[in-house]
């Protein structure tokens, strides 16, 4: 469906990827948002918390990240879409009840504008060390769905997309930028309304006596309801049944877990989103997403024109991760070059997926600044050799 | 006497409120929890308000699982964060009555941050706290509410700290309605819900109930009812009491009574006239708080 025009600043902006992320949660629906400030997160919180008011909608500080991401909860059953912002420190404490998010099968977007860590580490300065903590950061197994923007533009458009993805799997759904692109000003277009296609929330509406919160429906997603429509429903952090009641025994959490981590890989293929530029014939395939993507591109052109075939990959969509793809490549190609702001992270999961078959070659920086280029031209040249 | 008799009548008026394919419970025999349940059940079925727009949140513990039971939009959340979950619900649509019910532990210990802020901003919630003076759930530790000097799991030696005074604390934080009493004061805490629910504000109603099987077992306070009779009738009512005064010692007098009971605006008022005053036409208004009921 069209989304709210309320809440749609159509228009081309000159504006930062925090705020433009803030745009995307407006535009994508959004009237909740829970959130705590930290750097470099807080300019999307402050920009809500000046724009909800003209738009319909609540923005409310909690008093730690905990709270927050609790709040959103609560707000999706309420009847709200809801997001907050974060980076690492925060990050963390939202895992508790992102947890509860993925059990409940909440709606939910989560940002994390990705700082140096571990702990307080470069609060100002950029990397990309959340990325498998987003993945599996709350304990338990569960999937969620993560996207990687490169830029402001791509900050509004994937944080409406995240809000569609949150809604077709009700599965919290994260947007992992980084410093750089959180504070980079560019121009982002925002469309009329009328050309924004929002989802909206898998209503249920049979008999009220029959509704069961956690009974999938013939895609695999369960409906939902809001509070106070006489449902008189119950849901829990526990292991459930379908009418959302505790079961504490095996069959169930083979069930429950089955049923999280199976309705987002059975649907890896519509979710995954990245770009591909002359990987066909390559010899070396560069792997990166976010900003360590746009410093990738510059070496991947200079080793063209030194004439090595070198595709490039830039993951739009991390989690689920394409490893159909990256599979298909390990075959035919020489090797893999994953450059990231971190000491290896998504490398490790392009290995697995290229089992053997291609080497695949790191290139860490970890955090507070971008490769320099000439660092990954020197490992696309030796790749080549 | 009469409260004895509504103890064992208890499961007849409450089919209604009672999720009653989950019963039986998991309470232990004697276990104060489900009195205050009936108390809760009363006072909704007294109240007159829509049950279809009445709400509980719990978190965990023993007490946590009351939203279990319950037969209305029932929320099941994480430790200590049923108080930030109700802000989010109850913000998100102010046409719900949104109730916490949860333990000391879950409340003033894990979520105690939640607390008083939740306070402070005077969210239109009521949050009824089962005060057992220890962690059940996990097998009796010693939490912030354990008297000092009791006995418990991980106090051994007996519990050497400070226990919080929950009045007092919620009180200074800026609740709108502030009561405490035993679980055995059926009538009262029923008559206490009642006038939490119908309060505009953030409203926290205290109900002592020792753990029988835990906190008293391990410091030989006698068995089930012999124990909640105990506090019943060391209780003394004190309405209007300074908060200040309501520190609870080991087996020592319980002030109970309502304390607080003032009227302020509510977070979502105070909102809706400061975005007004400020914005003017260009405040597009939330929706506005309602009153269930
Ligand atoms: S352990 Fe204590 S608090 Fe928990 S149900 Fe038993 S008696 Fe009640």
């Amino acid at each position: 469906m069209k989304t709210d025009p309320k809440g749609v600043l159509t228009g081309s902006h000159y504006m930062d990827g925090d705020f433009a992320i803030a745009e995307g949660g407006l535009a994508a629906g959004c009237r909740f948002f829970g959130g705590y400030p930290i750097t470099p997160s807080t300019e999307t919180a402050e920009r809500f918390s000046e724009r909800i008011p003209k738009v319909g909608g609540i923005f409310i500080q909690m008093e730690d990240e905990l709270g927050a991401m609790a709040s959103l909860i609560g707000a999706v059953w309420g009847g709200r879409k809801a997001m907050t912002v974060t980076s690492g420190p925060g990050f963390s404490l939202i895992m508790e009840n992102l947890g509860l998010a993925a059990m409940m099968e909440i709606p939910v977007v989560v940002a994390n504008v990705q700082r140096g860590g571990p702990s307080t580490g470069l609060p100002t300065l950029p990397g990309q060390q959340d990325m498998m903590q987003a993945r599996w950061g709350s304990h338990g197994d569960y999937e969620i769905i993560a996207l990687s923007p490169d830029s402001p533009q791509e900050c509004f458009d994937l944080t409406i997309e995240a809000f569609n993805l949150s809604e077709i799997y009700r599965v919290p759904t994260l947007l992992m930028t980084d410093e750089c692109i959180g504070h980079m000003h560019e121009k982002v277009i925002i469309p009329p309304a009328e050309e924004i296609e929002v989802v909206e929330r898998k209503w249920y509406k049979g008999p009220k006596d029959k509704y069961m919160p956690y009974k999938p429906d013939k895609d695999g997603i369960p409906f939902m309801v809001k509070a106070g429509d006489g449902y008189r429903f119950h849901t829990t952090g526990l292991t459930h049944d379908y009418r959302g009641y505790p079961e504490i025994n095996a069959e169930w959490q083979d069930q429950n877990v089955r049923h999280l981590v199976d309705k987002i890989n059975n649907n890896a293929d519509k979710i995954i989103k990245i770009e591909e530029d002359k990987t066909d014939n390559a010899e070396v395939v560069v792997i990166s997403y976010g900003i360590t993507s746009r410093v990738a591109i510059k070496a991947v052109q200079e080793a063209r024109r030194n004439g090595v075939k070198v595709g490039n990959i830039r993951l739009i969509t991390v989690w689920p991760f394409p490893e159909k793809r990256i599979r298909e490549l390990a075959d035919k190609i020489k090797a893999f070059v994953v450059p990231e702001i971190n000491y290896g992270q998504i490398v490790l999961e392009v290995e697995r997926c290229a089992a053997g078959k291609a080497p695949v070659i790191k290139v860490s920086h970890l955090g507070g600044g971008v490769h320099n280029p000439d660092d990954i031209l020197r490992l696309i040249m030796e790749a080549a050799k | 006497m009469r409260d004895e008799k509504q103890i064992e009548g208890a499961k007849n008026p409450m089919e209604d409120f009672l999720r009653m394919d989950r019963i039986p419970h998991i309470w232990c025999p004697g276990c104060g929890i489900g009195t205050v349940v009936t108390s809760f059940a009363e006072a909704i079925q007294k109240s007159n308000i829509n049950l279809d727009k009445l709400v509980v949140v719990s978190g965990i513990g023993c007490t946590g699982r009351v939203a279990g039971y319950i037969k209305l939009d029932s929320f099941h959340t994480t430790h200590g964060r049923a108080v930030p979950f109700a802000t989010g619900l109850k913000i998100a649509n102010p046409e719900l009555t949104v109730v916490v019910f949860s333990g000391d532990g879950d409340i003033c210990g894990i979520g105690g941050n939640h607390l008083i802020h939740a306070a402070r901003r005077n969210i239109d919630i009521t949050v009824i706290c089962v005060n057992n003076f220890n962690y059940a759930m996990t097998g009796g530790q010693v939490a912030p509410t354990t008297p000092e000097g009791a006995n418990v799991s991980t106090a051994p030696y007996g519990n050497y700290e400070y226990p919080f005074n929950l009045p007092y604390l919620v009180e200074a934080s800026g609740a709108c309605y502030v009561a405490r009493w035993t679980a055995l004061h059926l009538r009262r805490v029923t008559k206490s819900i009642q006038e939490a629910i119908k309060k505009r504000g953030f409203s926290f109603i205290e109900v002592i109930t020792p753990c029988v099987t835990l906190y008293a077992r391990r410091n030989r306070l006698g068995e089930g009812l012999d124990l909640l009779k105990y506090y019943y009738d060391n209780s003394d009512i004190q309405h209007g009491a300074n908060t200040k005064d309501l520190d609870i010692k080991y087996q020592g007098k319980l002030i109970v009574g309502k304390f607080v009971d003032i009227e302020k605006p509510t977070f979502l008022d105070s909102m809706n006239k400061h975005f007004t005053k400020v914005l003017s036409d260009k405040y597009e208004p939330y929706v506005k708080e309602v009153k269930n009921g």
